[in-house]
């Protein structure tokens, strides 16, 4: 452990395989200080800015806010929470385009600033020895701080303090082309990161600090100097500037020469990693009670007139910064817009996209300078096996068998070749003479492995239910079988006591026979009555029951349109995430004319059943006759009155008039203005109503499914 | 003698290594017909049933019993490749008869949804999912734990008043391939 | 204002395959024109009987395999494979070998096993050893340095010997190879294999005048022309220094230690290295990265077999100089050796 720290003071590093130079382009922006931005005039703040879940929101829509205040709580330790940037109104909660490569949408809270910046109260804590370590880590928690290097790893579990630490190291190796934010962020604020970095070293109590630099940020190196220059236990690393020095692994087999064992943290070898934005924040969060509202953003490239580092507040949309920065916007040419740096940053979708904890760049080139970010369609040509690609690698891999194995969706192989240590730096795309988009391959190979994993552990799971389920049955089976057995020995036992109670039981044995004979001489009543000489109205009678239970279906179908039409409505103007949902009032309307339309269904049956049974009599003919066309016109009714609401116009008055004109008691209770004041009745009728109306679409759809071919030939008859 | 010498070291040896043989044939004995475990492997374990035999054990024994490879719709031509490689056979194209609904119009996997107004709380739904992914009783609204729906499409025809569908799973970032020709680039100006 | 959407990264070091193809074919240059001088102008139009042949051959496989013809023809990698088979041929032999051999390379070898950065076999040395197994009379009509020729062997003399066999004055290919002495000669390496084989020793067989003051007359210099050809190639990094330096190196010890055991019957390591195709193997045919190993280990090991091959061939086999056979063994081997000389990755222990 000793010669390690020897060989730092003697300034001797280890060396990592590969590495690239691209060039830095850094004094776009390294020689003007941060600039305070003006306040945007709306701030979109995603939940989730982290590796992790997102909390839950504690704020509604059109609630002020303080500047600081919390509007996402966490519960679990992987939910970091977030907060108001500024003061202002919450004017939305929706799905927005967020900062993520895919330029899908999230959750995103829209916060309408008002411009006074008002702060919520802070708890300022002049004396941290009054703090408990446990009180610090609760405050970082609290503070929604995540690792601002790029990967946004909450920092509360990283700063819990483990035993044995040999190394906390700081990367302050800003590799990246372009970007300074961290450079700017040593120069002006380095006494604040060293006071970030003793709270560090309070909580994890590592045996060796370490600060790691690339030689190429000479006035950072001299104010963390300056500013660490009482305390011993510091040591400022100034390490050679080559890409990708500011990996984690990277730095760490640069600085002590481990390495990483695969598919482990550094913590596992007493090591941890924190970014200098990152100690500024805790910092900021711990002495001044500051929670993660802000960040030191870099928005270069030349197609900007005026590239400089700037303080963002989270959730300002990159417009606001480009047009800060005066991006020239040339016509009819498309402009890669990338958050982060050329090398790993990814390309954005919408200049809507805000800025979150991890964005530390925004990079607009011009076509002079990065021809590669403009090009339409791959330039990519067969791999001649140069092997530039493995040279430059800094994990030590193959690239190009990588890329072969990848584009054959060999996945084996993939893992055989350690695809999961690449950690996407595009060296390898950098330097590919035959312009392959390496990278681009191993991602999606990773996300296949990824998708591959999830599925055989989906399968797996479902054959152990498959498996759970059969045995369940069986086991169910065989019990069912038990009862059975020993419910008819004692039925057998009973019949042979010849008690009182016996011939009960007989006598309803023969009850339930006759209903059952009852019923089906009435099912096969309608048949027969077909064949019946007074056969003309009742085969109309037919017909017309066929054709109002085709018209209940339509009403249905019509009705299930009609919703799905509202729904994909509603999510345009409602804040709702979920697009079936439907406003209160469009779903009552709905609910109202359905339960009409089942109760008038249900009429029809009853009626229809009650004719049927009627029939053999053959008395009422007539009258049922009436009857049913009575209830098939107000069905026909509530047809056009759901077809009417095609325009979404609550029309319950006229459902009012239709159910009155029928003698349909239920329905005039439930549109009733004195019955509906009770509180708990309407619920009842709701669920009654429902219940109903579902077995009515259930019974239409059997009924429909029967009838179906006889049906045809009467419907066209009466359509003729 | 010469003879009666090459017949009996002839004859020693062969006994040698017919017993080598025989203890061997007891030793290493092959319990079970592992290929059935490894086609069931190979399977996606949605027991849907489609191939016609209740689940996919079931259909795993039957091919290797010789039934055709062809059979399994939500493996696809994916499965099929990997059955052909493990039974030695030719890869044949899927067997439309066996697959339900329309599996060609998205290759996005799907989960049951149950539209959760118009159930009646039948049960039906319950009793035909072979993985036990809907949960209700009697009279009371169901629904699906998605995360065990295998989208196998069983529940979809019991259901008497329609209320499930087959639902594409959403695209999140969280689930995204990296296929940078869906992003959907527009003109914002 | 719109966006353009790509991956990462966004920015490259513009280095492309074409200009990578084009850089060789000028470090090639010193040799060529080493070759031209002592061996007047028969390479060059083979060469470009070579180039010609390649390019119409690539349009039609090309278009028959309906690839983006004017990406792919223009890459460079057909001209120099035509090009390195250019410089291989006799200088004398008859037209249609150059044809015959390239059409061969890159029908065969090249467009057939997929196209450039699928051919497993390098398509020049496949090619010429193709050619020389089926026509060994033409493919042996070595010609000695022009000094010491009694027919003075201008352009025009060249090329009607290239195309009908005899010169504009109308001697035979066998009267234009005869010295003035007339007696035909062969190469270097070829003599020394005859005579050593006929019981002489290297001292008295280096008395012959295809051999020149040093090494060999006007071979040394065609080497040290592609020498310093690849010298620049490695400065420009466009080759890996593995390979040659390893191949050399081999070359070296292997002929050292014959030359220490057998001074009579082994020349000494410099000819190895000063004649033949030597040094053209070294940096231009051996690097070929689609053929050889991709690993720099592999690469070290790829160019001490090459080199091991070489010296056997050319001590014990029955051809004078083996740099194309050496090769396509190493060629065949290179994937067995890249799969064995896979880098350690970073946090793993060896060998996982």
């Amino acid at each position: 452990m000793e010669s390690v720290i020897e060989r730092i003071s003697r300034g001797q590093f280890w060396d990592f395989h590969g590495g690239i130079h691209p060039p830095e382009q850094k004094t776009l922006t390294s020689t003007k200080p941060i600039k305070q931005l003006a306040l945007p005039k709306q701030l979109i703040i995603p939940l989730q800015q982290h590796i992790g879940l997102e909390g839950d929101i504690l704020v509604s829509i059109g609630e002020h806010v303080l500047k600081g205040q919390p509007l996402t709580a966490s519960t679990n330790p992987m939910e970091v929470p977030i907060h108001a940037p500024t003061s202002g109104t919450i004017s939305a909660i929706k799905m927005s385009v967020i900062a993520h490569p895919s330029g899908l949408e999230q959750l995103c809270i829209f916060l309408d600033v008002d411009g006074l910046d008002t702060w919520r109260k802070r708890n300022v804590c002049p004396d941290l020895s009054l703090l408990t370590n446990h009180q610090i880590i609760e405050k970082i928690a609290d503070s929604g701080i995540a690792g601002m290097g790029g990967a946004g790893f909450p920092t509360h579990i990283k700063a819990s303090s483990k035993p044995d630490i040999n190394f906390l190291i700081i990367n302050g190796a800003e590799c990246e082309p372009y970007i300074t934010s961290d450079d700017l962020l040593m120069m002006e604020q380095s006494i604040a990161i060293v006071d970030g970095i003793e709270i560090l070293d309070r909580l994890l109590s590592p045996a060796f600090i370490l600060i790691g630099i690339e030689d190429n940020k000479p006035k950072a190196i001299r104010a963390l100097q300056q500013a660490t220059k009482d305390n011993e236990k510091i040591k400022i690393c100034v390490v050679p500037t080559k890409y990708p020095i500011g990996g984690e692994k990277q730095l760490i087999h640069t600085l002590t020469g481990k390495e990483v064992p695969a598919g482990q943290l550094p913590i596992h070898s007493g090591i941890v990693m924190h970014n200098v934005a990152t100690c500024f924040a805790i910092n900021e969060a711990v002495r001044h009670d500051t929670p993660l509202i802000r960040r030191v953003v870099t928005v270069t490239g030349q197609a900007l007139n005026k590239p400089q580092n700037v303080w963002a507040l989270l959730g300002t949309p990159i417009n606001f910064l480009l047009e800060q920065c005066e991006l020239e916007v040339i016509e009819n040419v498309k402009q890669p817009v990338i958050m982060g740096g050329p090398m790993m940053g990814f390309s954005v979708s919408s200049e809507m996209v805000p800025i979150v904890k991890i964005s530390n760049c925004i990079l607009v080139p011009s076509k002079k300078e990065m021809p590669s970010a403009f090009e339409k369609e791959s330039q990519e040509v067969e791999c001649i096996r140069c092997g530039q690609c493995s040279d430059v690698c800094p994990s030590n891999l193959l690239p190009q068998e990588l890329q072969w194995s990848a584009k054959a969706k060999d996945h084996p192989q993939l893992q055989k070749l350690n695809l999961s240590d690449c950690i996407e730096c595009g060296a390898c795309a950098y330097v590919c003479p035959s312009q392959i988009p390496l990278v681009h391959y191993y991602r999606v190979a990773k996300a296949e492995i990824r998708e591959k994993h999830q599925l055989d552990l989906k399968a797996e799971r479902a054959k152990v239910r498959f498996e759970a389920r059969k045995l369940r049955l069986e086991k169910e089976k065989l019990a069912r079988q038990e009862k059975n057995k020993k419910a008819a020995a004692a039925r057998k036992a009973a019949m042979n006591k010849a008690t009182p109670e016996a011939t009960g039981a007989k006598s309803a044995v023969a009850a339930a026979l006759a209903r059952v004979k009852a019923k089906k001489a009435a099912q096969e009543n309608p048949e027969s009555a077909k064949t019946v000489d007074s056969a003309e109205a009742s085969t109309t009678e037919v017909a017309k029951d066929q054709k109002s239970q085709v018209a209940a279906a339509i009403a249905r179908a019509k009705a299930k349109k009609q919703q799905k039409e509202a729904a994909s409505e509603q999510p345009k103007t409602s804040v709702s995430e979920k697009p079936d949902n439907i406003t209160p009032t469009a779903q009552a309307t709905d609910q109202k004319s359905k339960v009409a339309a089942a109760i008038a269904r249900a009429k029809a049956k009853k009626q229809q059943k009650e004719t049927a049974s009627q029939s053999p009599a053959s008395e009422n003919g007539e009258k049922t006759n009436a009857e049913v066309k009575v209830a098939q016109e107000t069905k026909k009714e509530t047809v056009s009155k759901t077809e009417q609401k095609s325009e979404v116009t609550p029309s319950n008055s006229s459902i009012k008039e239709d159910a009155q004109t029928d003698d349909i008691t239920s329905v005039q209770t439930q549109n009733n203005p004195d019955t509906s004041t009770a509180a708990s009745q309407p619920n009842a009728v709701d669920k009654k109503a429902k219940i109903a109306a579902a077995i009515a679409k259930a019974k239409a759809k059997k009924k429909l499914k029967e009838t179906n071919a006889a049906a045809e030939t009467s419907t066209d008859k009466d359509n003729g | 003698m010469n003879i009666l010498l090459a017949i009996l070291v002839l004859g020693g040896i062969a006994a040698v290594f017919g017993a080598l043989l025989g203890y061997a044939s007891i030793r290493f004995k092959v319990d079970g017909d592992p290929i059935v475990e490894q086609l069931d492997a190979l399977l996606p374990q949605t027991q849907c049933g489609q191939c016609g035999y209740p689940g996919c054990k079931p259909y795993a024994q039957a091919v290797a019993d010789g039934e055709a490879i062809n059979k399994c719709a939500p493996g696809g031509e994916d499965t099929i490749k990997k059955i052909a490689d493990l039974m030695g056979v030719e890869v044949q194209p899927l067997d439309e008869s066996h697959v339900k609904g329309d599996t060609a119009e998205s290759n996005r996997p799907k989960v049951a949804f149950i539209i959760e107004e118009d159930c009646i709380g039948c049960t039906k739904c319950i009793q035909a999912c072979p993985v036990d992914a809907i949960i209700g009783a009697a009279k009371q609204m169901h629904t699906i734990i998605i995360d065990e729906c295998t989208g196998c499409d069983l529940c979809v025809a019991p259901c008497p008043v329609d209320c499930i569908e087959m639902r594409e799973i959403p695209e999140t970032i969280h689930n995204w391939q990296w296929d940078l020709k869906t992003i959907p680039v527009k003109q914002v100006n | 204002m719109a966006f353009w959407i790509a991956s990462s990264p966004h920015n490259h070091n513009h280095t492309k395959t074409p200009n990578l193809m084009r850089l060789v074919i000028l470090a090639t240059l010193p040799g060529v024109l080493a070759q031209w001088y002592f061996f007047g102008w028969g390479n060059l139009i083979h060469i470009g009987l070579a180039m010609a042949t390649a390019l119409i051959c690539e349009f039609i496989v090309l278009s028959l395999r309906k690839k983006p013809i004017a990406h792919q023809l223009l890459d460079g990698s057909g001209l120099l494979t035509a090009l390195l088979l250019g410089i291989c041929l006799p200088a004398l032999a008859p037209w249609w070998i150059s044809v015959v051999g390239t059409a061969f390379a890159i029908i065969i070898v090249k467009q057939l096993y997929g196209g450039l950065g699928h051919n497993p076999f390098n398509p020049a040395m496949a090619g010429y050893v193709m050619l020389l197994v089926s026509f060994p009379i033409q493919m042996t009509l070595w010609q000695p340095p022009l000094s010491l020729l009694a027919i003075d062997l201008t352009f025009s003399n060249t090329l009607t010997t290239i195309f009908t066999g005899f010169t504009v004055e109308g001697y035979s290919v066998e009267q234009v190879r005869s010295s003035i002495d007339g007696i035909t000669m062969a190469t270097p390496l070829d003599t020394l294999k005859t005579n050593i084989s006929q019981g002489f020793t290297v001292i008295e067989s280096i008395k012959n005048p295809v051999f020149g003051d040093n090494f060999s007359l006007g071979w040394e210099w065609i080497n040290a022309g592609f020498l310093l050809g690849g010298l620049f190639l490695l400065a420009k990094k466009a080759i890996a220094w593995q390979t040659p330096i390893s191949f050399l190196l081999s070359i070296f010890v292997c002929s050292f230690i014959g030359y220490s055991f057998a001074p009579d019957a082994n020349p000494s390591t410099m000819f190895h290295w000063f004649t033949g195709a030597t040094m053209l193997g070294a940096f231009f045919i051996l690097t070929d990265p689609v053929t050889g190993a991709t690993s720099n280990k592999g690469r070290l090991v790829v160019g001490a077999l090459a080199g091991l091959l070489i010296y056997l061939i050319r001590t014990f086999g029955g051809y004078p100089d083996g740099v194309a056979f050496a090769i396509l063994l190493c060629n065949m081997s290179a994937p067995l050796i890249d799969q064995y000389t896979r880098p350690r990755t970073y946090g793993h222990e060896k060998g996982e």
